[in-house]
């Protein structure tokens, strides 16, 4: 069982509205049952209602698999890297700290790192993982090329990111604008804030019709 | 051959050669060596020299080496030694002989896991003295009713060889047996059952080991049944099927799942390594300020990823190298460096603005 090779994952953070449907989906998936894999992050809490889900975006090259020392992480033939093994995973946090996505969660209680797996029992078999399966807003889509592209006309899909001087190619998309760029400068955000629904304190001790 | 393997076959040669001298030694040359069992022995030295070659080749990885050298050294801190000595026993309990850890990841797993753990701890206990020699029995002089034990050649301790405790000793790979075959009977109704674990098991990897435990068990019990109850019915062809079962289990040690008995105690050099980062400096994010990490380990990773061939040092600022980014706000700039590719392509420029609640209600924006 592999998941087939025209079906990819496809993210767009700007459309997640936080609804936290994919954090309960997440728990239900059979080879992490019980357990969220998935960050849905607040950008800025104090600043802006802007949310991101966070996956696993299962690089070619995963630097979480190479800092492991115990070779708990592998990835599979079709590109999804795995969970930790269990009998191997010594709970070191090195991949939890190496990831440039900050996917991994550590469950020191377990002696064992969990991350998001694609729900690979659900994708290995043709289904959609359980979070993009509940997306309301379609920030978390799991499909073809050709899907994604008749839904969404004025966007196109990346799969490279930089950080530091480190490019790294995933095997989950990323939906950005049209004029493409050769990849998503992660980096270059850092000074930066949250880029949509922001809430302006101003707001709250006046009316915006009357100004008063 | 590079220079990795170079070095790990020559530790294979040594520690094979140690077991050899240590199987002349104990054996007394040989006078007390079973050859009977020497398909056992010569199995024994292969996967002594397996082992080796792969944990030296595993060892010499950068994040292993990195802590491997690390784990002695906050084990051995003299400011920490007495302390980590208790705590090592209060470990070694817990998380060895109990398994506490795997219990909470489920209860099935943790007994399949216990139960076959120390059927194999007994069977090696037993098994490998014997074959190398290490251990015999023998009536003391004018005494029939006694056995001494004898190791490596020394008069030990002696017992009644109808009593109690020479039964249980005698029948004590019958024991194992007996925890081992529950042991495997319930990992494997789990990988037939549980969906999660089908997803991703491997034959090779996952049933392979729990086949060859079963089997080793099975033929086990049953030289004890054929000579017990059956007059030594069919025991030559038994004893070749045991063998031949438990040496292939030998030969593949190295290579397979049950490697992970000879990796699994570096577990304890990293809650050892995890302690000692907290009560030190933490690392805080170059982003939030927030603390996130000891900043050993998060030094030590830089070093390792160095050492690996990535690249992610930030180039006009090393000192705000990726690695000093907290997970979390890793996290939220992959959503803020989205935002700002659509910002531009909007004409917003970077400062946002798609969707502020202030723009839809008409109020100022907050820069």
């Amino acid at each position: 069982m592999a998941v087939p090779e025209n079906m990819d994952f496809f993210i767009d953070p700007s459309r997640c509205i936080g609804c936290q449907a994919c954090v309960q989906a997440c728990g239900e998936c059979d080879t992490h049952k019980g357990h969220s894999m998935i960050h849905l992050e607040y950008v800025d809490r104090a600043q802006s209602t802007q949310t991101a889900p966070v996956i696993c975006m299962h690089c070619h090259s995963p630097t979480c698999a190479e800092v492991c020392p115990a070779d708990a992480i592998k990835r599979s033939a079709d590109g999804v890297v795995q969970s930790a093994r269990k009998p191997h995973c010594i709970a070191c946090s090195n991949c939890v700290l190496a990831c440039p996505f900050g996917v991994p969660k550590m469950k020191v209680e377990l002696e064992l790192m969990m991350k998001c797996d694609m729900c690979y029992d659900r994708t290995s078999v043709g289904k959609k993982p359980m979070c993009a399966s509940v997306c309301p807003s379609q920030a978390l889509f799991f499909g073809t090329h050709e899907e994604i592209e008749a839904l969404r006309p004025q966007a196109q899909s990346i799969n490279r990111f930089r950080f530091g001087e480190q490019v790294v190619t995933t095997r989950v998309h990323m939906m950005v604008p049209e004029s493409r760029p050769e990849y998503v400068d992660v980096t270059a955000a850092m000074e930066a804030g949250p880029t949509g629904r922001r809430i302006a304190l101003s707001v709250i001790g006046t009316s915006p019709r009357t100004g008063e | 051959m590079n220079f990795a393997a170079a070095k790990a076959t020559l530790w294979g040669v040594l520690v094979t050669a140690a077991l050899a001298v240590l199987i002349i030694a104990g054996s007394r040359n040989l006078a007390h060596f079973d050859a009977a069992l020497v398909g056992y022995t010569f199995a024994s030295l292969f996967a002594v020299f397996g082992i080796t070659y792969r944990y030296a080749i595993w060892l010499q990885r950068p994040p292993t080496e990195m802590y491997w050298r690390r784990g002695w050294q906050v084990f051995l801190d003299r400011r920490y030694l007495a302390r980590n000595l208790r705590e090592w026993v209060k470990r070694l309990i817990s998380m060895f002989a109990l398994n506490n850890f795997i219990m909470r990841r489920g209860r099935r797993r943790w007994l399949a896991h216990w139960l076959i753990m120390w059927g194999c701890v007994i069977a090696a206990m037993i098994t490998f003295p014997l074959v190398f020699g290490w251990i015999h029995f023998a009536t003391p002089p004018g005494d029939f009713e006694h056995y001494r034990v004898y190791v490596f050649g020394f008069p030990t301790i002696t017992f009644a060889v109808d009593g109690f405790g020479g039964f249980m000793l005698f029948h004590g790979l019958v024991w194992a047996s007996l925890l081992v075959i529950p042991g495997v009977m319930i990992a494997m109704h789990r990988r037939m059952r549980d969906h999660g674990a089908g997803a991703v098991q491997q034959f090779g990897e996952d049933f392979l080991p729990l086949i060859l435990l079963f089997a080793i068990s099975v033929t086990g019990l049953m030289l004890t049944a054929s000579y017990t109850w059956m007059r030594g019915y069919a025991y030559d062809f038994l004893a070749i099927l045991h063998a031949i079962t438990v040496i292939f289990t030998l030969l593949w040690l190295p290579f397979g799942k049950l490697f992970h008995i000879f990796q699994r105690p570096a577990q304890l050099g990293v809650t050892f390594y995890r302690d000692i980062g907290a009560l030190g400096e933490q690392a805080r994010c170059v982003r939030c300020d927030d603390e996130y990490a000891s900043k050993m380990h998060v030094e030590d990773l830089i070093e390792v990823e160095q050492k690996l061939g990535y690249r992610y040092a930030i180039a006009d600022d090393p000192a705000r190298h990726y690695q000093r980014v907290c997970p979390r706000c890793r996290r939220s700039m992959l959503a803020i460096a989205q935002g700002r590719l659509w910002d531009r392509a909007r004409g917003h420029g970077d400062s946002g603005g798609t969707g502020d609640i202030a723009d839809l209600l008409g109020g100022d924006k907050e820069e």
